[in-house]
């Protein structure tokens, strides 16, 4: 009945007017529906493909694949453990050196640095972002690695020597190149993340719990301690979670100075190699079905590792924004 | 030492602390750029934009790999940039709360910190296998996938900070939706759009992994997109990993052209944005 009224009402040329908008409105909503869709395909694909690359070695291994050390092209036997230890290890190396220096950074840019040092101390963390991984593993093969070899290296191999159960840990030769050089690269590398969004969960600790621990006589380090860390503790946990899928995915900066040797050192000083590591050198050189379906499946291993951290950190930032949202 | 005291003394400490740790931070940046700078810098001259990559032991220059790295970074932006845009709008204008559109940001924001010799891998399974060999074209192709999830976030990002009112004044003038978003919200938000795509340039001009496996490399000068194409990331990659002085020496000039571009792309999405919201 309404519908007979509007068109009564309007003119037949309005109508097939407004008949065109609506078909150009759905049009651009499917158009952009489609784009939005491609990302959704695009990671279908990536599983997908590195599924089926990875089917012959993971027939051929089976669990084996995980737990063996060996990594043998000749006689086409692999194993991903070495490689597995290595992005452990080196990451693990990157979060105890980064994660302290990140939280100091972001509680100096929120609570202690002037207004004017705020923004070029900010921009300056953010640049360090953008910096590519090849030019920091350019860096850390000429630069980082000799001082280490020639400076720092000689003198934790000299101090561990005789210190029970650790010596073994930090045992020479000081090669520069190494787990131990990788991980702290990768520490540098992953401050700039770990720093912004520390930095930002921390500006979401609303001013009047500050102010009124302020007012009950807590110096500024107590503030950040018991006030803002514990508010935005689940956001933090967040930030060093995106950190850490950082680390564990870095390839090229890796791939410079951790040495490609498939064995596992007792010590950290030694050379080692990682998941990335491995793919980015052998992959172009591989012969044969079963060696470039291992690298491949290195690289599914990456992937599973790599996206269920980034999910489990951007799980917890969603919920902290969630709970920021409420309490405010 | 009284409580007091003790209290004092222990804030003083923690923000020392933390001074040295923004210290710290700036020491890496300054490093970095120094060294570059100091072995870069020596490395240059204008050999390096006339020659294509040398044999070991001769001289030459980078233009093979220049040529490739801008024609790949362009087509994957050409490709990527679109996509990026329109899924982001879909998320802004048409998602606000459903739950597809939580799966998709979700999702992005994954591919957005992924690894990005995953992508490599994909592509080169995608296309260097089927087609049977390395090309620039799944170069561009890698590329593209990495400019996409930065282009969207972006975008969604800008066109959130579009107020409504502007959008419901254009509805309230009879502007169907698709006119809304075209003639209206993308001019409001056109500069922070620009600063994605600035930093989806900056992001994949510097990105090695993904084009190992996909356009390689090529000793040769190639403009054939069919074919394996030089390209910066990964000349400077073999040749910094070479025993060639000559080679070292070009990885260094190319790793600082790479860095001086990115940082000038960051720098002037940055003041983009701040002169845009300063308007505002």
């Amino acid at each position: 009945m309404s519908q007979q009224t509007e068109t009564l009402a309007l003119h037949p040329e309005i109508q097939t007017r407004i008949q065109k908008q609506r078909g150009l409105d759905k049009a651009f909503r499917y158009v952009t529906l489609s784009a939005a869709l491609l990302v959704l395909v695009i990671l279908g694909g990536v599983i997908i493909s590195l599924v089926e690359g990875s089917l012959p070695a993971l027939k051929k291994f089976g669990f084996d694949f995980l737990t063996t050390e060996r990594w043998n092209p000749v006689t086409e036997v692999f194993g991903a453990r070495a490689a597995i230890y290595g992005t452990l290890m080196t990451s693990a190396i990157a979060m105890i050196v980064g994660i302290p220096v990140s939280f100091g950074i972001a509680i100096f840019l929120t609570e202690l640095a002037p207004e004017w040092l705020k923004r070029p101390i900010g921009i300056a963390i953010e640049l360090l972002a953008g910096i590519p991984s090849i030019i920091y593993g350019i860096w850390g093969l000429f630069v980082l690695a000799p001082f280490l070899q020639s400076n720092i290296q000689p003198l934790i191999i000299a101090v561990f020597a005789d210190v029970p159960g650790l010596s073994s840990f930090f045992a020479g030769p000081p090669y520069g190149i190494g787990i131990f050089t990788a991980g702290l690269i990768l520490g540098i590398m992953v401050l700039p993340f770990i720093t912004s969004v520390t930095r930002d969960v921390f500006e979401t600790v609303p001013a009047l719990l500050k102010e009124s621990a302020y007012g009950l006589g807590a110096t500024t380090w107590e503030v950040v301690w018991q006030i803002v860390i514990p508010y935005t503790r689940v956001g933090l946990v967040g930030g060093v979670m995106l950190g850490l899928g950082r680390a564990l995915g870095e390839t090229m900066a890796v791939t410079f100075v951790i040495g490609n040797a498939h064995r596992i050192s007792p010590s950290i000083l030694a050379p080692g190699t990682t998941i990335s590591a491995s793919i980015a050198n052998e992959f172009t050189e591989a012969v044969g079905e079963i060696y470039t379906s291992a690298l491949v499946a290195l690289g599914l291993l990456l992937f599973v590792i790599t996206f269920t951290v980034l999910a489990m950190a951007k799980v917890m930032l969603i919920r902290m924004q969630r709970s920021a949202g409420t309490r405010t | 030492m009284t409580l007091y005291e003790r209290r004092k003394m222990k804030n003083r400490l923690a923000l020392a602390a933390s001074s040295v740790a923004a210290l710290i931070g700036l020491f890496w940046l300054l490093a970095i750029l120094g060294t570059l700078l100091v072995n870069g810098v020596s490395s240059l001259s204008w050999q390096l934009f006339t020659d294509s990559t040398p044999p070991p032991g001769n001289t030459g220059g980078l233009l093979n790999a220049i040529y490739g790295s801008v024609v790949m970074s362009f087509f994957g932006i050409l490709f990527g940039t679109p996509v990026g845009i329109l899924a982001g709008t879909y998320l802004a204008e048409y998602g606000k709360s459903n739950p597809l559109a939580s799966l998709i940001r979700f999702v992005n924001d994954i591919l957005l910190s992924a690894p990005s010799i995953i992508i490599g891998l994909f592509v080169y399974e995608l296309m260097v296998v089927p087609m049977g060999h390395f090309s620039a074209w799944a170069g561009t192709v890698a590329l593209a996938l990495i400019v996409v999830p930065v282009v969207l976030r972006t975008t969604e990002d800008m066109l959130n900070l579009v107020p409504d009112s502007l959008r419901e004044a254009a509805a309230g003038l009879g502007a169907p939706k698709w006119q809304v978003v075209g003639h209206v919200v993308y001019r409001a938000a056109r500069s922070g759009i620009v600063t994605g795509i600035l930093l989806s340039i900056a992001r994949v001009s510097g990105e090695t992994a993904p084009l190992l496996f996909t356009a390689l490399n090529n000793q040769f000068w190639s403009a054939n997109m069919n074919t394996p194409m030089a390209n910066l990331p990964v000349v400077i990659f073999q040749f910094a990993l070479s025993p060639y002085e000559d080679w070292r020496k070009l990885a260094w000039a190319g790793a600082l052209l790479i860095t001086v571009t990115i940082l000038v792309l960051n720098i002037s999405a940055r003041l983009l944005t701040s002169r845009s919201s300063a308007r505002q």
